[in-house]
């Protein structure tokens, strides 16, 4: 462990950025990552830890718009920037994102421990191409590793949504 | 039990204690020097971030380069195509420049882990890290890239064929040097190029064999005037096949020819049996498949249709 990390006199940085539309300023170590800032310091533990290296795609998050794994961005990568959890999907008087009421019909979640991943990458995917294929959808969701569903009704419940179902 | 493997392979915890986050190429390079050897580039984070985990890197400063202006964008100057340092895996093949006069290119970006990976990783450190099959490596490695390194000292050009050392070392420092720009010769209507992967499944899986292709030729003639054939992981580091190039070089476009550059490419290569990536002997098979399959698709594009 680096010498200042627990004497806890390691000079802590702020971090100022926009999580879920809210500007948010807080202090963080040096050495955090965005994963741990969302679920430890900021409560948003929809954003799941796996693997921790970029292999399962749980911690995805938007950065800006764009997928990336918030497990290998260090914290402060986020200073200025847009970051979008699955909490920033639910509207305020909590009616669900259209993705996540499709997942929910489709039965295409069981643990969800992979869930808020698919979802924001089919965000991102709709947000650029309203209407993808299922060729388009397959390989924006190529990056989460689901270990419950087969994926079908994954991709199904994404389609529902393309298809204006 | 747990707690032990964890000390020495794998920390949840990053043991760097100052992350730096300069604004100009000149002040990085100058944390860097201040660093003296504790400091350490990161760009995209891809690599960096896991081997930092897995205790396979050590540094106690990280200097983040992204945010230099310096670093970005994908130019043409005259016929050459310069990608910044910066260039991320999911921009090149975005970049229609890229697509179309250096499609190999753009392909191999699109192999690279995932989407969100893609998002963050750059070209420059796919280089950087290395490793003998790097998907965005072999391409650049096939066009003949050149790569400008920054450091205090000034600028140097290094051509990629110089520029692999061994499994994970390049002749760029790290601790002191900044990679700012890739350079290479846009494809002309008298060349063509092609990248082929072979791989257990589409995402998120490292290549078990990778080859790319770039070659010049004349059409009237059907004579192939010049080929590179960059290939990996069949050594320590990404690989030119350099004979099977100079025995094609003024040779004629043909099946018989090409057949026969893709044995001897084949026997030349000894890749290592690794229960990951294959047998030596499956994959010395497929190099053959993918020379020949790659000469003819490279010649098709230059504008040579094999009889
Ligand atoms: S936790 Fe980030 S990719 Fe697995
Ligand atoms: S629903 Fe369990 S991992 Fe996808």
């Amino acid at each position: 462990m680096h010498p200042g990390l627990k004497d806890g006199n390691m000079s802590t940085l702020k971090l100022s950025f926009k999580v879920n539309g809210k500007l948010t300023s807080l202090a963080v170590a040096p050495n955090a990552l965005l994963v741990d800032v969302l679920r430890e310091d900021l409560g948003l533990t929809g954003t799941k830890a796996g693997c921790r290296e970029g292999e399962c795609g749980a911690c995805t998050v938007l950065l800006d718009g764009e997928p990336v794994n918030s497990c290998l961005l260090p914290a402060m990568k986020a200073a200025g920037r847009e970051v979008t959890t699955i909490e920033g999907l639910v509207q305020e008087d909590g009616t669900l994102h259209a993705l996540q009421q499709s997942f929910t019909d489709q039965g295409a979640s069981q643990c969800g421990f992979c869930t808020p991943a698919m979802i924001l990458n089919a965000k991102a995917l709709l947000d650029k191409a309203p209407h993808p294929d299922e060729g388009q959808i397959r390989q924006a969701l190529s990056g989460v590793l689901c270990r419950c569903t087969g994926y079908r009704k994954i991709v199904q419940a994404v389609q529902n949504i393309a298809q204006g179902k | 039990m747990a707690h032990a493997f964890e000390k020495l392979h794998w920390s949840r915890e990053l043991e760097f204690g100052q992350y730096l986050t300069p604004g100009s190429l000149d002040d990085a390079l100058q944390m860097l020097a201040d660093g003296k050897g504790q400091a350490r580039v990161i760009a995209g984070g891809t690599d960096v971030i896991p081997e930092l985990r897995r205790r396979h890197l050590k540094a106690s400063i990280l200097v983040d380069i992204t945010r230099l202006p310096e670093l970005r964008g994908i130019t043409q100057e005259g016929e050459d195509i310069v990608l910044g340092g910066l260039v991320t895996h999911a921009q090149a093949p975005a970049s229609a420049l890229i697509r179309e006069r250096a499609g190999l290119l753009a392909q191999g970006c699109a192999a690279v882990g995932s989407p969100q990976i893609r998002n963050l990783g750059t070209l420059a450190g796919n280089l950087i890290s290395g490793q003998p099959a790097a998907d965005a490596s072999i391409p650049l490695l096939a066009l003949d890239a050149r790569v400008t390194i920054a450091s205090l000292e000034g600028e140097r050009e290094v051509p990629l064929k110089e520029f692999f050392l061994d499994v994970g070392k390049t002749v760029l420092d790290s601790t002191r040097e900044v990679l700012t720009r890739i350079r290479f010769r846009a494809l002309g209507p008298d060349q063509g190029g092609c990248y082929l992967r072979l791989s257990k499944r589409k995402a998120l899986c490292l290549p078990m064999l990778v080859c790319a292709v770039q070659v010049t030729a004349d059409p009237q003639a059907k004579v192939i005037k010049e080929a590179a054939i960059a290939l990996g992981p069949v050594a320590p580091v990404p690989f030119r096949e350099v004979r099977t190039e100079e025995s094609l070089r003024g040779a004629a476009a043909s099946r018989q020819v090409i057949a026969q550059a893709a044995e001897n490419a084949s026997a030349w290569c000894s890749p290592r049996d690794s229960l990951l990536r294959g047998s030596c002997d499956y994959r010395q098979e497929m190099v053959k498949v993918f020379v020949r399959r790659g000469l003819t698709k490279a010649l098709e594009q230059a504008g040579c249709t094999l009889d």
